[in-house]
């Protein structure tokens, strides 16, 4: 029992001095986070929940890479659950401001920005400021490991959540699954909802949609897998009920990068 | 000797610019001459285009008898516009001159009307330049003597023909001078106007012993430039809301860099550091002799107390300024928006761009209905299997994809807007959300409601993503 519990401390502080070596040196006195509110996911990820200062990365399921919509979806719903200005940062078109509201993010705090080829440009400078919420960019193709870790390095001097949307026109796209120094990395995809109306499945009405919720990074972590509802008009998600007629089965799941 | 201008009775008996100074004096005996004094002249049109500024923030001389005055948005101020004019030519006759005005479109036709129009004053109503001129003889266009000659010859005497003749033969034969005061006049090229700088603008300039070239040269003196400004800002306790950096060339060109700021602000480093940003933009060319840095536009910035916690929100809405005076400059300013919901049903027009620094906040988004979080900017057709009327589609074929829909919400009926075109009258979109077998939710609409033709052809597009 002793010899355990010596070596559940000696594990814990190499955690503590490893992820003290994670973020450069700066030993973070009490990693701010922000809690997904869901036991299950919050107790898995390091500091219990969204690590703030840090950039996320967001991936697409499947033919979604090239839309990005429930990325975005995701990304808002959580900066829903924040106070304050949120920047984001696209090549040319990006949301459509009025879809926002579904996951809770009034689009009067966003500022957009049209930054053509510098999107990690501006998203590393305005991750530089304390005084933003969150920083969301949305990025086609490939990111160097260089240009992730200016984006870290920037984010760690403030308490900016930053989410970087990952596009490509191709959804099989290898760039996608080069590593980089994001601190974490989602794909969040979506599954068959359940009929809004049970026992009536014809009745035109649509269920909270269904994402499965994979963690393919997690520095400090290990990967994991959920089953979510989508972003509600607060910004959180829920933990999918067992469904009865499995719709929601993961077997139906697209195989995809 | 020539005359270089001729008063009104002088001209009354034949004299004119351009002629004999012998000449003239043989026809005119006793003939009152005065040397001509071209510098003079010029300070003094300086002197009245700078007293023109009690009309509007920007004015500039027109040498070598013009001034130009912007009246973008300082009309309602005097009553109009042709009371604004009335107010200005009284204001000259008072000053012992004689003036003739003009209100047009581009400074261009503002110019050929003054000069051409017949009356005193003249005012071209916005957006009837073009007519405006087309009376006008082609001298009006500031071409020179020569070109007018030639066009002459052409048979094209008037700006409406000259307008109406084709371009190309015309850039051959005059090359492009005298299409480019064409198109200046019409105000399809934009001219812009050097406006005279207010006297008491903050203004601060260094001259440098040797030719600058380098970047790291003009970012030693831009904070030294800054610093002096800010001081000058602060003794008068305003703010600069633009920066205006000129660099003087050797060659005897200016070179500038203008900065907006999206509230007054004085602080060296913020200002420094915007200005810095676009060094890369300058051209030094053979050497920057001098910088001076400019302040043409400024406001009231009185002290602030720092921020202590319990405003917190305030200090860091300033500081969110700052990032955005940053990011106007860098990526320019339409690219860095807000957004503000206008009343729409039809999405592509429920949204409008606003600027950062405008006053925003108090828009209320409401959504009775979910919208899509992408929105495709044009809707793309695609092959949709549905009943009539009112059945979503069984199947979609989208970019040689084929989507089984397995559930569906809908139709949301949305109508064309009538009052804004006419075309809509009739028209409506019906809007179903679908999802497909693998979970994916998409925005589809139908033309038309299934019965009434008129209402649209039944096809099928896709407008978004969930």
């Amino acid at each position: 029992m002793d010899v355990m519990m010596t070596r559940a401390a000696a594990i814990a502080a190499l955690r503590t001095r490893m992820a003290a070596a994670g973020r450069h040196g700066r030993t973070p006195l009490r990693a701010a986070v922000l809690p997904f509110g869901i036991d299950a996911i919050d107790r898995h990820l390091p500091g219990g929940g969204l690590l703030l200062g840090a950039v996320h990365e967001l991936h697409a399921a499947g033919p979604d890479v090239e839309t990005g919509a429930a990325p975005a979806l995701f990304a808002a719903g959580a900066l829903a659950r924040r106070p304050g200005p949120v920047l984001w940062v696209t090549r040319g078109g990006g949301v459509f401001a009025h879809g926002l509201l579904q996951a809770g993010l009034d689009p009067s705090r966003i500022v957009f920005a049209d930054a053509g080829q510098a999107v990690l440009l501006v998203m590393e400078e305005a991750l530089r400021h304390a005084g933003v919420a969150g920083v969301v960019g949305e990025l086609d193709g490939k990111l160097g490991l260089t240009a992730s870790r200016r984006l870290q390095l920037a984010a760690e001097g403030s308490e900016v959540l930053g989410f970087l949307i990952r596009r490509s026109r191709r959804f099989d796209d290898p760039a996608l699954a080069e590593p980089s120094a994001a601190m974490t990395r989602w794909r969040v995809g979506a599954l068959p909802s359940p009929p809004a109306v049970r026992h009536a499945a014809d009745v035109a009405s649509l269920h909270r949609p269904l994402w499965r919720l994979d963690l393919l990074r997690c520095r400090g972590g290990e990967t994991a897998s959920w089953i979510v509802e989508g972003a509600d008009a607060q910004g959180h998600l829920a933990l999918a009920t067992v469904l009865a007629d499995g719709a929601a089965a993961p077997a139906r799941r697209r195989a995809a990068g | 000797m020539v005359i270089a201008a001729a008063c009104p009775a002088a001209q009354a008996v034949g004299l004119r610019a351009g002629m004999k100074l012998a000449h003239a004096q043989a026809m005119v005996p006793g003939l009152a001459v005065l040397e001509a004094t071209p510098q003079a002249d010029a300070d003094a049109l300086e002197r009245l285009a700078a007293w023109c500024l009690f009309l509007s923030p920007l004015t500039a001389a027109d040498p070598p008898d013009g001034v130009w005055i912007d009246a973008t948005g300082c009309t309602h101020l005097h009553g109009g516009e042709h009371a604004l004019l009335c107010h200005l030519l009284d204001r000259v006759a008072q000053q012992g001159l004689t003036g003739r005005a003009a209100i047009a479109d581009t400074p261009g036709a503002a110019h050929a009307l003054a000069r051409f129009g017949g009356d005193a004053i003249t005012i071209a109503g916005a957006g009837a330049t073009a007519e405006a001129l087309a009376p006008l003889p082609v001298a009006a266009l500031r071409i020179g003597a020569a070109a007018v000659e030639g066009l002459r010859r052409l048979g094209l005497d008037r700006i409406g023909s000259l307008a109406a003749t084709p371009r190309g033969p015309l850039a051959r034969r005059f090359g492009t001078g005298v299409l480019l005061r064409l198109d200046q006049a019409v105000g399809q090229v934009r001219e812009p106007i050097q406006p005279v700088l207010p006297r008491d603008a903050v203004t601060v300039r260094r001259a440098f012993v040797e030719p600058l070239l380098t970047a790291e040269a003009f970012a030693t003196v831009i904070p030294v430039l800054v610093e002096e400004a800010c001081a000058s800002l602060e003794r008068r306790g305003e703010g600069a809301r633009r920066l205006d950096l000129h660099y003087e060339r050797a060659d005897g060109t200016v070179q500038a860099v203008s900065i907006g700021t999206a509230r007054p602000v004085r602080a060296v480093r913020h200002l420094a550091r915007l200005l810095l940003e676009r060094i890369e933009t300058v051209d030094p060319g053979p050497g920057v002799e001098a910088m001076a840095l400019v302040l043409p536009l400024v406001e009231t910035l009185h002290y602030a107390q720092p921020p202590a916690a319990l405003v917190a929100d305030e200090a860091a809405e300033a500081d969110l300024s700052r990032l955005m005076d940053r990011l106007v400059n860098r990526l320019g300013p339409g690219k860095v928006y807000r957004l503000l919901p206008v009343e729409s049903d039809v999405p592509e027009r429920s949204l409008r761009p606003v600027p950062v620094s405008a006053p925003g906040g108090t828009a209320v988004w409401v959504s009775p209905w979910p919208r899509p979080v992408r929105l495709l900017s044009r809707p793309e057709p695609v092959e949709a299997l549905a009943m009539l009327p009112d059945h979503p589609p069984r199947a979609f074929t989208w970019r040689k994809v084929r989507h089984l829909v397995v559930r569906a919400d809908g139709p949301e009926r949305i109508h064309g807007e009538w009052w804004r075109r006419a075309g809509e009258w009739a028209a409506l979109r019906d809007y179903w959300i679908v999802e497909t077998g693998t979970g994916r939710r998409f925005w589809l609409f139908r033309q038309g409601d299934g019965c009434d033709p008129a209402t649209g052809g039944l096809r099928w597009f896709l407008h978004g993503f969930f």
